[in-house]
């Protein structure tokens, strides 16, 4: 690009930057996961909305969910999980912790939050499958 | 440097801290309720039965768990809508007042509609 004074300069890939370099393409990955975050809230949303107006609203929800848009729901699984992935690989960063004036490794940091996430998983998994209605 | 700055109110820290809760607990929740909402009836992980229309609406018959449901979808889908406003900039979407306009009226109707089903 031809400035008016002469000089030229590279005009900047300003729609195509992220597809030059792997570090850009997993940073714009991260951040699009909050699409599928946005995505999977809504579709929770409508189920209890779905819910609230009855049993034939509701069932024919979950058909949808599970029979029509199962693809959705593993595209938005796979971005969902590098989004917590990469949410926890950067908590050194985040929030720096010290220890009686040390400071703490950051393996220690993303591996306490990683098996937090691990806990919370289960928990979820396991209060929904076991509680509810005796 | 000694500048004496003069003491602004801002709401930066509120917001801030709002979307690093959405991030958290979505980050320790998501996949995991996808998984078992989305996923594992499809998958035949369990029977369909276990998400019976008797049995959700008994769940969340339940105070407790109806407030959680609704911190836990109100905090992801403003995480959500802010983190989408910044990431449009990424992709060289330079509308910015349009692009926040869109995605927080698209968090405030989700909110609302939040509210509706479960209050």
């Amino acid at each position: 690009m031809k400035l008016t004074n002469g000089n030229y300069v590279r005009p900047p890939a300003r729609y195509s930057w992220w597809l030059r370099q792997g570090r850009y393409f997993r940073y714009m990955m991260r951040e699009l996961s909050s699409l599928f975050v946005g995505i999977f809230s809504i579709i929770m949303i409508c189920g209890l909305y779905q819910l609230s107006q009855g049993e034939a609203q509701f069932t024919a929800f979950t058909s949808s969910l599970w029979n029509n848009f199962w693809w959705l729901s593993v595209i938005t699984f796979l971005f969902v999980t590098y989004h917590s992935y990469s949410w926890f690989i950067v908590t050194p960063k985040a929030m720096p912790l010290r220890f009686s004036g040390k400071k703490v490794a950051p393996w220690i940091i993303i591996g306490a939050h990683m098996i937090l996430w691990l806990i919370c998983s289960i928990f979820i998994w396991f209060i929904f499958t076991n509680g509810g209605a005796q | 440097m000694n500048v004496k700055l003069p003491l602004k109110a801002s709401n930066k820290p509120i917001i801030w801290s709002l979307f690093a809760a959405g991030g958290t607990v979505t980050a320790l929740l998501f996949p995991a309720l996808i998984l078992l909402f989305a996923l594992a009836v499809p998958f035949g992980l369990l029977p369909a039965e276990l998400f019976s229309y008797d049995r959700i609406q008994g769940m969340l018959d339940n105070t407790f768990i109806k407030l959680i449901v609704f911190a836990l979808l109100f905090l992801s889908i403003w995480h959500a809508a802010h983190r989408m406003r910044i990431t449009a900039h990424d992709f060289g979407i330079r509308a910015d007042g349009f692009i926040a306009f869109l995605f927080y009226s698209i968090a405030l109707l989700a909110t609302i509609l939040l509210v509706i089903a479960l209050f």
